[in-house]
């Protein structure tokens, strides 16, 4: 059975063509929704893709596989992305990294249902260090003993990345 | 009259939640700024621009009233883009900025636009960044419905003016500014050869301007009370306040508005409580990662453009000990303002798993076109790697100056510097820490006696 985007995206793309000269330029736009719906960027997504905006598969490829938010295979409902950049770094960004891979039992990189662990470059609250971001939430000057609560909070409130796209 | 402590422009409505609606911003004189502006001819604001003083805050300080004249005069189908995918390490403002006063921006761009006679404007905005880009869309939804955007802006019939919010998702080369036009064309975003300049040829092969987001703030502000006002606020060819965000090893981190004159001592001392926990100053980066750092006998210098890159109490960027790096033409590196990203480090901190840190950050985001740029931040990486894990070998200090210095005025986009130029910096004003970690008695082969 082959995919289809759900009405609201639809027409939430709809509203996006009317915007730029052709619909090249939505293709960012359409991979968000489109992991958001399917959950991944799988083969069958990137077709969808390329059928919807009139782009080769190949192309949708190209572009799905460069930029980091995209994946290709599942991953949990929310990524919980910690930054270990220099900012974080010196104020023990790497101990809260590591206070998740034991409290998740996941490496950097692996997921599980409910969570995806990534270590992540700077995110833009370096004065506020050690800074996670979950989807539209940011947890702030983060202590490794506060990960227990960060964790249970996420768990009951998943904060998927792609909601407001 | 020069700005003091407390003259604030683009951050003035930080922690006002309400601000952001847009019946609040227009209580406090919102939109009114635009509306005269519309008055006004495109000649006069580029003049009003250029007399300000005011220069992009996006990393490398170009004159802004320039940039924009740089525009085709008879040009059709201009865009201008508001480039807030800030992430270069060490910088926060953009965020916050947009965050807590969206409709500043937006004002900032109906005033642009109707400079350079452009009609379809897109602000790129970082992927990771969700929380705000909810914020923008419903400020520029707010801003359609007030007639402020839309085919006839402020019922005027012959302006358009139309505003996308554009969605990145995560890279930080998308901050380039030609890598961004072709991110928002729909393709991977790997930066393009320059000429031609996006002021010629940029989206969608159109005349272009890309502006950051604290750059475009400032415009209201100078339409409002003048060119010559704003200038005064500055120094010298530096015109307005500086914001900048303070991160790492001090008391109070945050970003503050400040002066132009200040210097990073003051800043640190005065302003951030000082280096965290009593500890001592060591060094701190100016402005983003890839910029160079200074030392302790450093800080007495403001934090204004021209200083940075002028002031002979900065000492030059060596290759290798005693060899002066070589911008072109013999000009010296001293460092740079950047993108306003200071991070400040105690005397207690491996200055080379700081470095390697930096460096496993450029190699990450290599777009991977030029060999210079791919390779070398790969060797870097590794080499920064291994001696900070006590690997390192004899010769491998030299060997990093040489490759940053091949990496350098060899590549397509300013990457190539980004990492170039931190690396070359921490080696000149910290060699010791690193030749300390070269290991004695081993060659470049590791194998054989070095003598
Ligand atoms: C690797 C790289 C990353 C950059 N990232 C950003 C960024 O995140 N935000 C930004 O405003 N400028 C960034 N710039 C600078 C832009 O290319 C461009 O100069 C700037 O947006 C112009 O705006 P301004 O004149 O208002 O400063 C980056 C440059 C390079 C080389
Ligand atoms: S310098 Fe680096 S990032 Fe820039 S275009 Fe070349 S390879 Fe890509
Ligand atoms: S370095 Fe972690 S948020 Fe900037």
């Amino acid at each position: 059975m082959s995919l289809k985007f759900s009405d609201e995206a639809t027409s939430k793309l709809e509203v996006l063509y009317g915007r730029y000269p052709s619909k090249q330029p939505v293709i960012l736009a359409a991979l968000h929704l489109a992991q958001k719906e399917f959950g991944d960027l799988r083969d069958e997504v990137i077709d969808l893709v390329g059928e919807t905006l009139d782009l080769s598969s190949a192309h949708v490829y190209g572009v799905a596989t460069f930029y980091t938010m995209f994946r290709r295979k599942p991953g949990g409902k929310t990524s919980v992305r910690v930054c270990t950049n220099v900012a974080c770094m010196l104020r023990g960004g790497y101990d809260v990294l590591a206070a998740f891979e034991k409290k998740l039992g996941l490496k950097k990189g692996e997921s599980n249902d409910d969570f995806s662990l990534i270590e992540e470059e700077c995110i833009a609250a370096c004065a506020n260090a050690p800074a996670i971001v979950c989807g539209t939430k940011y947890f702030l000057d983060v202590t490794p003993d506060q990960v227990d609560e960060i964790v249970t909070f996420l768990k009951s409130n998943p904060h998927p990345e792609s909601e407001v796209a | 009259m020069p700005a003091e402590i407390g003259t604030v422009l683009v951050t003035r409505r930080f922690g006002d939640e309400e601000n952001k609606q847009i019946t609040s911003y227009e209580a406090n004189g919102g939109y009114k700024i635009a509306r005269a502006a519309m008055a006004k001819s495109p000649e006069e604001i580029v003049d009003q621009i250029k007399a300000s003083n005011l220069r992009g805050r996006g990393g490398a300080g170009f004159p802004t009233g320039l940039k924009w004249s740089f525009v085709p005069k008879d040009a059709t189908d201009v865009h201008l883009v508001v480039n807030c995918d800030e992430s270069e390490p060490g910088t926060c403002k953009d965020r916050e900025l947009v965050y807590w006063d969206p409709h500043l921006l937006i004002e900032g761009m109906i005033i642009a636009a109707h400079t350079l006679g452009a009609v379809h404007n897109y602000i790129y905005i970082r992927g990771e960044m969700m929380r705000e880009y909810a914020v923008l869309v419903k400020a520029v939804e707010e801003a359609y419905a007030r007639g402020y955007l839309g085919d006839k802006i402020m019922g005027m019939g012959n302006q358009a003016c139309h505003i996308t919010v554009h969605r990145g998702a995560g890279a930080y080369i998308c901050g380039e500014e030609t890598a961004l036009l072709n991110s928002l064309e729909g393709l991977r975003g790997q930066p393009r050869l320059k000429p031609p300049f996006p002021a010629i040829k940029g989206l969608f092969g159109k005349p272009t301007v890309v502006n950051n987001v604290e750059t475009l703030m400032n415009i209201p502000f100078i339409v409002d009370q003048g060119g010559q006002w704003f200038a005064d606020l500055g120094v010298g060819r530096s015109g307005g306040t500086r914001t900048v965000c303070v991160s790492g090893h001090v008391e109070k981190p945050g970003v503050y508005e400040l002066p132009m004159t200040i210097t990073f001592r003051e800043l640190i001392d005065d302003i951030c409580g000082g280096v965290w926990k009593g500890r001592k100053f060591k060094g701190l980066i100016p402005g983003g990662t890839s910029m160079p750092p200074l030392d302790e006998s450093e800080i007495d210098v403001p934090v204004e453009f021209d200083a940075l890159m002028t002031d002979e109490r900065i000492k030059p960027v060596e290759v290798t000990a005693g060899v002066n790096f070589d911008m072109g033409g013999g000009r010296e590196l001293r460092t740079m303002a950047g993108s306003g990203g200071i991070v400040v480090f105690d005397d207690q901190t491996d200055v080379v798993a700081l470095t390697s840190r930096i460096m496993g950050f450029y190699h990450h985001e290599s777009c991977g076109q030029c060999t210079p740029c791919r390779e070398g931040t790969g060797w870097m990486d590794k080499i920064c790697k291994r001696l900070m894990n006590g690997e390192g070998k004899v010769g491998d200090v030299d060997l990093l100056g040489n490759i940053a210095n091949g990496i350098a005025g060899n590549t397509i986009c300013a990457l190539g510097e980004a990492a170039a130029w931190p690396m070359m910096g921490f080696l000149t004003k910290f060699r010791s820490e690193f030749l300390a970690k070269e290991v004695i008695g081993k060659s470049e082969d590791g194998e054989g006696e070095a003598a």
